[in-house]
């Protein structure tokens, strides 16, 4: 058993003093797995990695990556510490061609490493690769997460956390989005996935967390929580009221 | 009418353009309209003028160039401007602005710059009294073209040297990381602190860049019009009314914007004489909002 | 000496009062409606203007005038500065905050410039004189005419007051609280908030309007630089030093702000050799401006909070 490369310890989260939304929810991930964050609309899942990513006030618990503290750094910082964040909406700089985008991001290595790491990455996506002079805001939209998804994997980061990246995306296109990142485990990266999609994001995940209202419920390897009849409780309880 | 108002014109929107860029930068990345700006002009003017005349008093043979009216001690004067049009907006923005952002809304520190103009404008004034003053004051010969226009040698050289500083920008903003990060900043601050860029470094270099480029425009106005303590303020329409025909966050925009409102002020004065001067940019301005607000290269509502 | 004071006094207060007055306004504007006016000078120089102009004795080559009653005069200055409150706002209301705060820059610059080029309407830089005063017949007994001025503006303040109090605590008030804190909710409750605003608007600067008026009637002569930016600046700086929303904030942070300007005026004059004084006297704007400062950083909310 490996240690965690990124741990999560009882925070406590949210946009406003005195109103969190993550109450104590902790997890942990590996490096060379997926871990899935799920849960129902408003559990604060997505709080929590943006938590995680230095986006939201964090007033108590602690964040370690590598076993350094990176509870109070700025959220700028944490690329360079090889924490990656990727969010669910405008998360690529629409205005601005595909190479820029990653020559933005690549700009924090020393300059000897650049070339080599803009090109390997286009070598992991050659849709990309074909397009690098296209205004990012002109690429589809599973060509969007995957440009978003290369931002962050340029640096060669640790950890890949994505906040939702099926959002929006026709089932044809979740599919490659999904497969990329099973390609993108075995690099050897911490992948951190917060999804809505519950089945498609078990299927690839390694281990999972459920959290409601802000706390974890379940926690298990992924293939547990697929045949746990409370997870799929939870599971259906939220497509029903979505529906209702 | 005759087509000298398109040389007028486009000498006087170089400038406008040129203020432009820094108001439509800050107001992109700092997300408020920003009245200082004017007075990075004036005081940029005015430190060309003091730098020029030292000079000029240590040196007095340093004379000036072929058919220009100034030499060697303006164009010295006019790297001073800049880093006083630097130093002024870094200044503004550590003491006043800073600590504003953090804890006001985007009214209070309109509100505030609004003050502070008016406040740098009255130092301004302290000093060099409300007087006119001039770089030279030798009257220029201007040359014809052809097509009944007229330009004076400065008029044409502060033309190539608006258009130089032009590409330089264009170049720091698409080649450099820094300018990119400017524009990374500025589309979308989120996810650019994500990339790595440090938001608050982004701030120090579009003030400092806005406020040289400012700076500049002044000591071109102060060439071919005069130096005022109000000539800053006095551009503060038409680089507001530039920056939004352009699109707020657009350089290209900024620089077409001001090429648009100078040759319709030029227009307007020889159609209707120099006293409404203010008041065209003040119609495009209206007309834009109305019309197209988010300007011809607006990215979004 | 005493008497010197007491007339100083008077004077001072009747001024201040009238900045209560256009403070009023601009409160009901930005404060109660959250609009974003950096054009008061302009309204404040049409509601004078447009007094002087129709109850002056006529003047040849120049409009206007007909020598009507002061009230009359006063009466037209509410008119007037409210339609061209109701132009400015049917065309930028529905604007961004800071969108509208440049156009309404702008519309003070138009005014200005007006105001100083178009000589046959307005008498162009040198402005308009003998300008009648209320009370005229007692203008000898200098004492008497102060009190009595003072009563008079302080009699309009105290109705401007009463009404917007009035105005505030009525549906039509809250509604454009409700406008202010969350437009969505409010239009979806079927409230028209452009509508609200617009009236608001028109309302604020009438006010602005009368008070340009009574200090044009005050003073007897009226010229474009007393309707520079740096008033409109002074009169915000009352309104957020007082305590923005607040109508008593509003007065009181007049009668402060007044005080800081005159007091500053005074000591420049004392400190500050004669042929200096003119100078000196822009420093003015910057005291008032860092107590503006000094007071958004300690004290955001100002010294009377809504």
């Amino acid at each position: 058993m490996t240690a965690p490369i990124l741990e999560a310890t009882r925070i406590v989260a949210g946009y406003e003093p005195g109103l969190p939304i993550v109450r104590g929810a902790s997890i942990a991930a590996k490096a060379g797995e997926i871990t899935a964050i799920l849960g129902p609309n408003g559990a604060g899942k997505s709080t929590l990695i943006k938590a995680i990513a230095g986006l939201v006030l964090v007033s108590s618990g602690k964040i370690t990556l590598a076993d350094a503290d990176i509870t109070e750094t700025p959220a700028h910082q944490h690329i360079r510490q090889g924490l990656a964040f990727v969010p669910q909406t405008e998360n690529v700089f629409a205005g601005m061609s595909v190479e820029e985008n990653l020559k933005i991001a690549v700009h924090i290595l020393p300059k000897a490493a650049r070339a080599d790491r803009l090109e390997k990455t286009f070598a992991l996506f050659p849709d990309l690769a074909r397009q690098r002079q296209l205004l990012a805001g002109r690429l589809s939209g599973g060509q969007r997460q995957m440009l978003a998804a290369a931002r962050a994997l340029v640096v060669e980061p640790r950890v890949l956390m994505l906040d939702e990246p099926s959002a929006g995306l026709s089932p044809k296109f979740v599919a490659s989005v999904f497969a990329k990142l099973v390609e993108i485990r075995q690099i050897g990266v911490a992948i951190v996935l917060v999804e809505q999609n519950v089945r498609a994001a078990l299927a690839i995940a390694d281990r999972a967390y459920v959290l409601v209202e802000g706390e974890n419920r379940h926690e298990g390897t992924a293939r547990d929580l697929a045949n746990d009849p409370n997870v799929a409780a939870l599971y259906f309880g939220a497509h029903t009221e979505r529906a209702a | 009418m005759n087509l000298q108002f398109v040389a007028d014109g486009l000498a006087m929107g170089a400038m406008i353009g040129l203020g432009a860029i820094g108001l439509t930068l800050t107001y992109s990345i700092l997300r408020f309209a920003n009245f200082v700006h004017g007075e990075f002009i004036a005081w940029g003017a005015y430190t060309g003028l003091v730098v020029a005349n030292g000079l000029i008093v240590l040196s007095p043979k340093s004379g000036s160039f072929g058919p220009f009216s100034f030499g060697w001690a303006l164009l010295i004067g006019l790297f001073a401007a800049m880093l006083c049009g630097v130093a002024l907006a870094l200044l503004v923005d550590k003491f006043a602005f800073k600590q504003l952002r953090m804890q006001s809304n985007t009214i209070v520190l309109v509100i505030a710059s609004f003050g502070l103009s008016l406040a740098l404008r009255s130092l301004l004034e302290f000093f060099v009294t409300s007087q006119p003053a001039y770089y030279s004051r030798d009257i220029q010969m201007a040359v014809p073209l052809g097509l009944g226009v007229r330009v004076t040698p400065d008029q044409l050289l502060v033309l190539a040297l608006a258009a130089g500083l032009l590409v330089v920008v264009h170049v720091i903003l698409t080649r450099t990381h820094a300018g990119r990060a400017m524009r990374a900043f500025s589309e979308n601050p989120l996810l650019a602190e994500v990339a790595g860029i440090d938001g608050a470094a982004v701030v120090r270099m579009t003030w400092a860049l806005g406020g040289a480029l400012a700076a500049a425009s002044g000591v071109m106005l102060g060439i071919t019009v005069q130096i005022r303590p109000t000539m800053g303020f006095d551009m503060l329409l038409p680089l507001f009314a530039a920056a939004i025909l352009g699109g707020i966050g657009s350089v290209p925009g900024a620089v077409m914007g001001g090429l648009i409102i100078g040759l319709a002020e030029a227009g307007g004065v020889q159609l209707f004489g120099g006293s409404y001067r203010a008041a065209v940019a003040f119609l495009i301005l209206i007309a834009v909002l109305l019309v197209r607000p988010n300007g011809l290269f607006g990215r979004r509502p | 000496m005493i008497l010197d004071i007491f007339a100083y006094g008077t004077f001072f207060l009747a001024t201040a009062l009238t900045y209560a007055i256009v403070c009023l306004g601009l409160n009901l504007q930005w404060g109660q409606t959250g609009l974003f006016n950096v054009g008061v000078a302009g309204f404040v120089a049409i509601g004078a203007y447009t007094s002087a102009l129709l109850t002056t004795p006529a003047t040849p080559g120049r409009f206007g005038g007909y020598g009507l009653p002061i009230a009359v005069g006063w009466i037209l200055a509410i008119v007037v500065a409210a339609a061209a409150s109701w132009c400015v706002g049917k065309i930028t209301l529905r604007l961004r905050a800071d969108y509208l705060a440049i156009t309404t820059f702008g519309v003070a610059v138009v005014i200005q410039l007006v105001a100083l080029n178009a000589e046959p309407l307005t008498g162009g830089p040198f402005g308009i004189g003998f300008i009648p005063r209320p009370f005229a017949s007692l203008a000898e007994q200098v004492a008497l005419y102060d009190v009595l001025h003072l009563l008079l503006v302080a009699a309009v303040l105290a109705a401007v007051y009463l009404v917007l109090e009035r105005l505030a605590g009525s549906p039509w008030g809250r509604v454009l609280g409700a406008i202010r804190e969350d437009e969505e909710a409010a239009v979806s409750l079927g409230k028209d908030a452009n509508g609200f605003r617009l009236q608001a608007f028109v309302l604020g600067g009438a006010i602005m309007g009368l008070a340009g008026a009574i200090q044009a009637h005050f003073i007897g002569f009226i010229a474009p630089e007393n309707y520079l930016p740096a008033l409109t600046f002074q009169v915000w700086a009352m309104l957020i030093i007082g305590g923005s929303g607040n109508n008593r904030g509003a007065i009181l942070g007049a009668i402060l702000v007044w005080g800081l300007w005159s007091f500053s005026g005074a000591a420049i004059g004392s400190l500050v050799p004669a042929d200096f004084q003119a100078r000196a006297a822009t420093l003015r704007i910057v005291v008032v401006g860092l107590a503006l400062v000094s007071i958004l950083l300690w004290r955001p909310r100002g010294l009377l909070p809504e």
